[in-house]
């Protein structure tokens, strides 16, 4: 098994692996997400809030409050931290490949998202970590009230400074998506010449309403589509 | 000297066999004992190598390739030949045996051609062991072709590229070899000398093409399988570095040198486009299965080819030989384009090639069909000279593409020089003085897989192992002659660039000793030769220094081998008053303009024997018996 | 036409290189590429300087020698073609073209635009091949394979061992060439019992050989002059995880006699 991770191809799959259960999670985030466009609930309590909590107290009796939660996101960051580290590595193994550079180069076939997959990805990254501090911690968000998510995403979307970096955030994930997911079923073998065509669409096509999913939940309350809570 | 052949006692189908059991053995504990180099890792080479390391044998292989995979066996394209009746159509390893000795214009050694189909089965078998992709048919079994004007489908394929593959699975099975450390593969060598102590060959001289050092190898016996001479026209279809170096240091050397005259020319080659030619593009001679070959009838008619109408148009080969038409054997479709072109009816900028038209089967067949079928072969033919084929004909001329002559060799496969082999085309092989169609390929993976193998182990069981060593002052002093010679190439600081001088080489022998071949002409090459061999050696520009790697140098050794070379060349062609295969002296043809051999005469093998620089060659003669072929009178009419 | 040339020259594998420029005229739109050059070392020689060392053999595209990178496209611009069969009608009159040798870690330059190819007969060493005995085969015929099968591994079959893939990826990855023989070797059923064994041989040495890791880029088969799929480097990389994480050959156990 090491020696697997230690040759090139045992790390190309784990950053595809790694890669595939990232994409997993965004898009089960993406789909909560869509929770936002719910309303609110019979009780008053808008179905996102509703969301947040039951996240929060899923199997609450064996882990306690936020415990479960927690534990998937020490998961996802170790699959988060799994992927970056062995992508330095290759990252290290290219240098050390192409030592010395052309002084002229016509990439023809490489695509727009393929040569950006590091540049994107550490967009990402910083994105993540802003991210997290913004409206998962609060920390950066004036009058974050933990537990009040539609009313914090409110808070959060008033400036356009921040959907702006949403947006280019997003962008990147597109990108990053376009080329992570094509590449994952090229690496893993599950490609096939006749269908090539087909699933760099399917990609490409993904990537896009993963986006567009993405993007909704800051857009929507930036032009006012979704009504802020009455608090505010 | 007297040449003796060896070839076996009995009848000429237990010849082999006979001698399998009567040769000698090497005891397996003694095999690892001794120690075999092989010099040149083509078809022929690489299964010799191969095949010499898994019998227990150490291997020594060279070559001055970056790599044993390129050697130029790989460009063949057309395909392999041999006897398996696959087809049902009545073939044999007799038939096979009968039409290269008839195909070969009676020039070759009955036996070794027989022992050639023999083994032509096993080398199938073999390679498609090996894992090399032969074309199929659905049923999954092996697909066939008809090729060369055979009348039975015997030629086993691999798309456009059978000699890439099968010297992909040679180059497999060397590697293979090498990773278990029974082959010491040398690449980046070109050998330079061959050592002799006490009259066998115990070692070469190589030069280490990257770093110019001069190294000695010493072995129990060295095989040299070093390919054709074909670049001594400058342009042939031979790859850029194909030489006759190794063959003539061997000559040099003792060891004779059989009918050197004996070229064949391609028919099918992409004309020549301008002085900066460098070589010259074959083209498969399937495209004569559907291709009409033609030439304007008036030598003035400028028109562009579609423009000319049918009436105007000369289909020359289908009027001459109304039975065979445009599938004429490769010399003398060759020889009828060189005919035309030489009247003056020649098309093209430079007035040398023909048409080779194949509106007719695409109005017949359709395009899909014609695409479907030579596909790749169009789409070069364009990629090089920016027609399209499916528009306007192709021009083709004929260019050298093989040579049947090489170091003579006896049933063993070993020169006059004891202990030294030539196999592949490097030998004056079974081809007589034409080869057909895919029987190179043959020849050489038969030599290397199949009968080197065997023949060797006779020579080595009759001889101590570990007998040579470098020290030996034999190896001292065939070195200092090396580098004797290096020195002065190096020191050749004229104006004028040894390519340049190779073409003019190559232009003397293409108009004296080309496709047609004349006592004048060739007297008159006899003494334009020395004169460019002198140009050569006062005038040759060789820059740089030859301690590191320096092509130019490299080039200009395998020049100054040619200069002499073709000199034997030419007096083999002046000797051999007759007109067989390839070789067509203008004095001997019949009163329809073919070729006509002289049985009485010339019915025999011409090896030339070096005697020492400025002396004639000996001509020693090997009789050429044929019990079970009858001689006939090639006609195509 | 008349060209401005940048050539990389560089003396020795361990000297200093750089771009030397040249000016030649009278090039004709018929000559190949190589030819080309073959005119400007004629002039080079003749003014008694150093010619340009770049490789060539067959000049038919398929021995796999030559090599260069034309205006940062490996075997220049045309797709599906080698630098031999590369002709100057596919450039502009007073077009300024820069050549450059191949560059990986793994291709160390020997001089000028050679470089050293080695590695890739070592991957082949490692397990590129059938072990087959000669004189032991079966009969041709009697292992037939399927024509689709038979003629994907044709497909791969075709490399030339140039190194164009290497050379053409932004990583110096060999993994097409490597795949390739893999799958040549792989799809057909002589090569089923050395699969596992030869999969893991020749992935370690291309490991070994410090070429880079494959991004999914497909610079490698847009540039291989004979169109090989990247579907093979998937292919290899299925083959590979199935002979280090299922079929992890154990240590043969004797059979105890009864």
């Amino acid at each position: 098994m090491l020696s697997f991770y230690k040759s090139t191809i045992g790390k190309k799959v784990v950053v595809a692996v790694t890669g595939c259960f990232l994409f997993l999670f965004v898009i089960g985030h993406m789909a909560g997400n869509m929770k936002v466009f719910l309303g609110y609930d019979r009780h008053g309590v808008h179905h996102i809030d509703a969301y947040g909590h039951f996240l929060r107290t899923f199997l609450e009796d064996a882990f306690g409050y936020g415990g479960f939660l927690w534990l998937m996101r020490g998961g996802l960051l170790a699959i988060l931290a799994l992927h970056l580290y062995t992508v330095m590595q290759l990252q290290v193994l290219k240098a050390k490949a192409r030592p010395v550079d052309y002084k002229k180069q016509d990439l023809r076939a490489s695509t727009f998202s393929a040569r950006t997959m590091m540049l994107g990805g550490f967009v990402i990254l910083l994105f993540i970590v802003f991210h997290l501090l913004h409206l998962t911690l609060g920390t950066v968000l004036e009058g974050f009230v933990h537990g009040e998510v539609y009313a914090n995403l409110h808070r959060a979307f008033r400036s356009p400074l921040t959907v702006f970096m949403y947006i280019i955030a997003m962008a990147a994930l597109g990108l990053h998506l376009r080329h992570g997911l094509w590449s994952f079923l090229q690496t893993l073998g599950l490609d096939n010449p006749d269908r090539n065509k087909c699933i760099r669409l399917g990609a490409a096509g993904l990537s896009v309403v993963i986006v567009l999913g993405f993007l909704s939940v800051p857009l929507a309350i930036y032009f006012g589509i979704l009504i802020p809570p009455a608090n505010l | 000297m007297n040449l003796e052949s060896k070839v076996p006692e009995g009848p000429i189908q237990d010849k082999w066999d006979n001698h399998r059991f009567s040769m000698k053995l090497v005891n397996p504990a003694n095999k690892r004992k001794y120690r075999v180099i092989v010099v040149g890792t083509g078809l022929a080479g690489a299964s010799a190598a191969a095949t010499c390391a898994e019998l227990g044998y150490n291997v020594d292989a060279f070559t001055f390739h970056d790599s044993p995979r390129r050697a130029h066996s790989i460009a063949a394209q057309g395909g392999i030949n041999a006897a398996k009746n696959y087809q049902n159509d009545g073939d044999s390893i007799w038939r096979l045996f009968y039409d290269t000795v008839k195909g070969g214009d009676y020039r070759s050694r009955e036996a070794n051609v027989y022992r050639l189909s023999q083994v032509s089965v096993n080398i199938i078998d073999q390679c498609a062991a090996q894992g090399v992709p032969f074309a199929r048919e659905y049923g999954g079994l092996l697909a066939n072709r008809s090729f060369g004007g055979a009348q039975v489908s015997r030629t086993f394929y691999a798309r456009g590229q059978t000699g890439q593959q099968l010297l992909l699975g040679a180059y497999q099975a060397l590697s293979k070899e090498i990773a278990s450390g029974k082959v010491n593969m040398f690449n980046n060598r070109e050998m330079l000398d061959i050592v002799l102590i006490d009259g066998h060959a115990r070692g070469i001289i190589t030069r280490d093409l990257r770093t110019g050092e001069i190294e000695c190898h010493a072995a129990d016996a060295v095989v040299l399988a070093t390919g054709g001479y074909s670049n001594v026209y400058y342009l042939s279809t031979n790859a850029m570095n194909c030489n006759v170096t190794a063959a003539w240091r061997a000559y040099k050397r003792g060891a004779a040198f059989a009918n050197p005259c004996f070229t064949q020319i391609h028919p099918t080659c992409i004309p020549v486009s301008g002085d900066h030619q460098s070589k010259l593009t074959l083209m498969s001679e399937s495209l004569r299965n559907d291709g009409r070959i033609w030439v304007p009838k008036d030598k003035n008619d400028k028109r562009p080819a579609r423009e000319i109408p049918e009436e105007d148009r000369h289909y020359y080969l289908e009027e001459r030989y109304p039975s065979f038409g445009n599938l004429v054997p490769r010399d003398v479709a060759s020889r009828n384009a060189k005919e035309r072109c030489d009247a003056g009816y020649g098309v093209g900028a430079t007035g040398y090639g023909v048409y080779l038209d194949f509106a007719s089967a695409i109005g017949r067949l359709g395009k899909q069909a014609i695409k479907e079928r030579y596909g790749n072969l169009f789409e070069m033919y364009e990629r090089i000279t920016a027609e399209d084929p499916y528009e306007v004909p192709m021009r083709i001329f004929p260019a050298p593409h093989y040579t049947m002559g090489g170091l003579w060799v006896d049933y063993n496969l070993m020169t006059t020089v004891p202990g030294l082999f030539a196999i592949g085309e490097a030998n004056f092989s079974d081809h007589g003085s034409n080869r057909l169609g895919a029987s190179a390929l043959m020849q050489g993976l038969a030599d290397g897989y199949f009968i080197l193998p065997y023949t060797i182990g006779d020579y080595l069981a009759r001889n101590e192992p570990g007998s040579a060593s470098v020290d030996a002052k034999e190896f001292k002093e065939t070195k200092e002659e090396v580098e004797t010679r290096t020195d002065a190439l190096v020191a050749l600081k004229g104006k004028r660039p040894v390519d340049a001088i190779h073409r003019e080489l190559g232009r003397v022998m293409w108009n004296e000793c080309g496709m047609a071949r004349t006592a004048d002409g060739l007297q008159s090459a006899l003494k334009k030769i020395p004169q460019i061999r002198e140009e050569f050696w006062a005038n040759a520009s060789v820059p740089g220094s030859e301690g590191s790697l320096n092509q130019t140098l490299e080039r200009a050794g395998r020049i100054a081998d040619f200069l002499e070379f073709s000199e034997v060349m030419c007096l083999d062609a002046l000797n051999r008053n007759e007109s067989c295969g390839g070789h067509f002296r203008e004095e001997s043809q019949t009163p329809e303009g073919e070729a006509l051999r002289n049985d009485e005469e010339y019915s025999y093998a011409a090896a030339w024997l070096y005697q020492g620089p400025d002396k004639s060659p000996a001509l020693l003669k090997e009789p050429l018996q044929f019990e079970n072929v009858a001689l006939t009178q090639r006609s195509y009419k | 036409m008349r060209l401005t040339l940048y050539v990389w020259r560089q003396p020795s594998a361990d000297a200093q290189g750089d771009f030397v420029k040249y000016d030649l005229s009278d090039v004709s739109p018929d000559m190949s590429f190589l030819e080309m050059l073959d005119v400007l070392n004629a002039n080079l020689e003749e003014l008694g300087k150093e010619p340009i060392v770049f490789e060539s053999d067959c000049r038919e595209g398929i021995c796999g020698t030559c090599s260069m990178v034309i205006n940062g496209r490996a075997h220049g611009p045309e797709s599906k073609t080698t630098v031999c069969q590369l002709h100057m009608r596919s450039f502009q009159d007073g077009e300024t073209i820069y050549i450059e040798p191949w560059r990986a870690r793994a291709f160390p330059v020997v001089k000028d635009l050679a470089v050293d190819r080695s590695a890739f007969d070592r991957i082949i060493q490692a397990g590129g091949y059938i072990s087959v005995r000669t004189g032991s085969a079966p009969d041709a015929n009697e292992m037939p394979i399927p024509k689709v099968e038979s003629d994907l591994s044709m497909d791969a079959a075709a490399c030339i061992g140039c190194g164009a893939c290497v050379a053409a990826c932004p990583n110096g990855s060999a993994m097409l060439f490597t795949s390739a023989k893999i799958s040549h070797l792989g799809l057909v059923p002589q090569g089923q019992p050395e699969r596992t064994k030869r999969v893991k041989k020749m992935v370690e040495q291309m490991d070994d050989e410090l070429f880079g890791s494959c991004t999914n880029y497909g610079e490698c088969q847009d540039a291989c002059p004979k169109g090989i799929s990247i579907s093979f480097i998937g292919r290899m990389n299925k083959d590979y995880m199935k002979a280090k994480l299922i079929e992890v050959e154990e240590p043969r156990k004797e059979v105890e006699s009864q």
